[in-house]
């Protein structure tokens, strides 16, 4: 760590990772929710639980995001943080607000809750991932609009490297896109078109930036590649990101309502957003190939690399078994869009957060690199959960593919529920591999409190 | 790479790429919402029953277990095309209404939402109105 205030990152990632662990928890409920149908009902309804899991996943990526531009900044600008003490109380506010939400959720009817908080005056409640009392949602952009005057306040009084500025485009556009959150029009059909604004443009468009401005920073840092080198890439896979993202998101405009022309420009441009993935695996590995230190925090290079090749499989690969018009006739709304999530969201934006965990904790505690054994303890929990993600994901393909076989293409399609009937083996398949990721996740918390020697630079 | 192509010709290119895709986007964009009065059933929402319907369905967070047009969660059937399947509006009143307040032992089962007369019929018809919407033949059979 080269600057003081860079360490108003550390209650980031330590909540960040506290809410990971909630959105485990909430996950297995769910899981067992799919077979075990009355599980904690009707204490714990499938639909709270779901907010519960997909919120607090968005909540800690965001506060994952947040912590690493407060770390990243400062040392790319090369200069303090415009004001730690906003970041303290931004973060303060954000997590009380966080808290407060998934309360609401989980003891207060949702209604009862859209009550409570005057859904009525602005309504923008009840729509997937968007679940949050309308006045959370202006907390949020009040929490936003101080991130981003703090951070961009820093770049402008310092260093403007490529790192920095992408990431600010990044999470800029993050804040400008979550106003369409506040877009309901009565017409589902422009409710959906303008939902879509949000969320894809998030997770295949700006999310990307700050992904990959996360990765060029760790692989900078890791390896001691050219800057120049490692800058070019970045452009070039963002670039790839937004030429094919942003008319990408036309496979969501299919079936819901909407022009049968995006039929076409979705199949096509969607089809090429595997193409910058596959750049970032490549950049990833090339630079680690052609690194000129050996740097001892090699848990933060094996998350690194993992985020590449993940993030590929997940969102590129997974991504693209469906997205092509035909196929997506079939697939829309099962199984198979499940899958696909849980190896996406995993591979690009939980692996890249914890890549710059990985990396920035040590540094944040005052060490180059943790011990051996406790980096040891670390890939343990890379790879459990890493491979439980695979599977889970192997096992909810195998499920979408049945789904789809009896409910949408027999010639005697059988009702959801009797589908869902057929394909239960599955899901308890997902459920035990779901229960060895709550184990790696174990593991890998652990490894923080795993003490020795650190690691000294092994030139 | 190679030097002919610096970090500021990559940026360049950034910039200028995104411009143009984000530009087209928008006109893709205007020129749907020319040609949505055709296809997505806007007459429908002159009857305050519909969109009170649809305040009811976000309300009770619906989309959280069901899919409605394909979006939504996975764990319950989906509902765009629910009133066909059902058989009618009265159908759709009488399973929401049916509900067991303590569940159905080891099986999935909708929460007993106690909606009043005037609710369930607001959200039959706003299921009404998403079942008249021209989705392009989707879902591919009538179990959705």
């Amino acid at each position: 760590m080269q600057y003081k205030s860079q360490a108003v990152a550390k209650p980031y990632f330590v909540a960040a990772l506290a809410l990971f662990v909630a959105q485990i928890l909430f996950g297995l409920i769910m899981g067992l929710q799919y077979v075990v149908g009355d599980f904690l009902f009707p204490a714990i309804p499938f639909n709270v639980a779901r907010m519960v899991h997909t919120n607090a996943l968005i909540v800690w990526l965001l506060l994952g995001f947040m912590g690493a531009a407060y770390y990243l900044i400062p040392e790319e600008a090369e200069t303090e943080l415009h004001s730690p003490r906003l970041a303290i109380v931004m973060f303060w506010i954000f997590l009380v607000a966080a808290g407060l939400t998934v309360l609401g959720y989980l003891f207060v009817p949702y209604s009862s809750l859209a009550q409570m908080t005057g859904n009525s005056i602005l309504p923008t409640m009840g729509r997937e991932f968007l679940e949050q009392p309308t006045i959370v949602k202006l907390g949020i952009v009040v929490v936003a609009l101080a991130f981003l005057f703090n951070i961009t306040m820093t770049v402008l009084k310092g260093r403007k490297t490529a790192i920095n500025t992408v990431l600010l485009v990044g999470l800029w556009g993050l804040a400008i896109l979550f106003l369409f959150s506040f877009v309901n029009p009565h017409n589902i059909v422009r409710d959906k078109f303008y939902w879509w604004w949000v969320v894809h443009l998030w997770v295949e468009g700006v999310w990307e930036l700050i992904l990959g401005s996360i990765l060029a920073f760790v692989l900078i840092k890791v390896t001691g590649v050219d800057r120049e080198v490692i800058e070019k890439w970045l452009y070039v896979i963002i670039t790839l990101t937004l030429v094919t993202g942003i008319l990408g998101t036309g496979h969501h405009y299919y079936w819901i309502g909407t022009p049968e022309h995006w039929q076409l420009i979705g199949s096509v441009f969607s089809a090429l957003e595997p193409i910058p993935f596959f750049a970032m695996t490549l950049f990833a590995f090339n630079m680690v190939n052609r690194r000129r230190r050996e740097h001892p925090n090699q848990a933060a290079t094996l998350w690194a690399l993992g985020t590449g090749v993940m993030a590929f499989l997940g969102a590129g690969v997974w991504g693209f078994l469906h997205t092509l018009a035909p196929v997506n006739y079939y697939t829309h709304g099962t199984q198979i869009t499940a899958a696909h999530g849980h190896m996406a969201f995993y591979g690009a934006y939980v692996m890249a957060n914890l890549t710059m965990i990985s990396y920035a904790w040590p540094q944040l505690m005052g060490r180059i690199a943790n011990s051996n054994q406790s980096q040891v303890v670390e890939m343990w929990g890379f790879w459990l959960m890493t491979i439980s993600i695979v599977f889970i994901t192997l096992f909810l393909t195998a499920a979408g593919i049945l789904q789809v076989w009896l409910q949408r293409i027999s010639d005697s399609p059988l009702p959801f529920m009797v589908a869902q009937d057929q394909v239960a083996l599955f899901y308890w398949l997902r459920e035990i591999a779901g229960v060895i990721f709550l184990v790696g996740l174990m593991v890998y918390l652990w490894s923080f409190f795993i003490k020795g020697e650190p690691k000294a630079a092994a030139t | 790479m190679s030097e002919a192509f610096t970090t500021s010709t990559a940026r360049n290119i950034f910039y200028g790429g995104t411009m143009f895709f984000l530009l087209l986007f928008l006109a893709l964009t205007y020129q749907t919402e020319q040609v949505l009065p055709q296809r997505d059933k806007r007459e429908l929402l002159a009857d305050p029953k519909v969109v009170a319907g649809k305040k009811i369905w976000e309300e009770n967070n619906c989309i959280g277990c069901h899919t409605l047009l394909g979006e939504g969660a996975y764990f319950a059937p989906e509902l765009g095309n629910v009133v066909a399947r059902l058989g009618g509006k009265e159908a759709v009143k009488a399973f929401i209404q049916s509900r067991p307040k303590e569940g159905v032992p080891g099986r999935r089962s909708m929460p007993q939402f106690n909606f009043t007369d005037q609710q369930l019929e607001e959200i039959a018809s706003f299921l009404e109105y998403v079942g008249q919407i021209n989705t392009a033949k989707w879902p591919p059979n009538i179990q959705g």
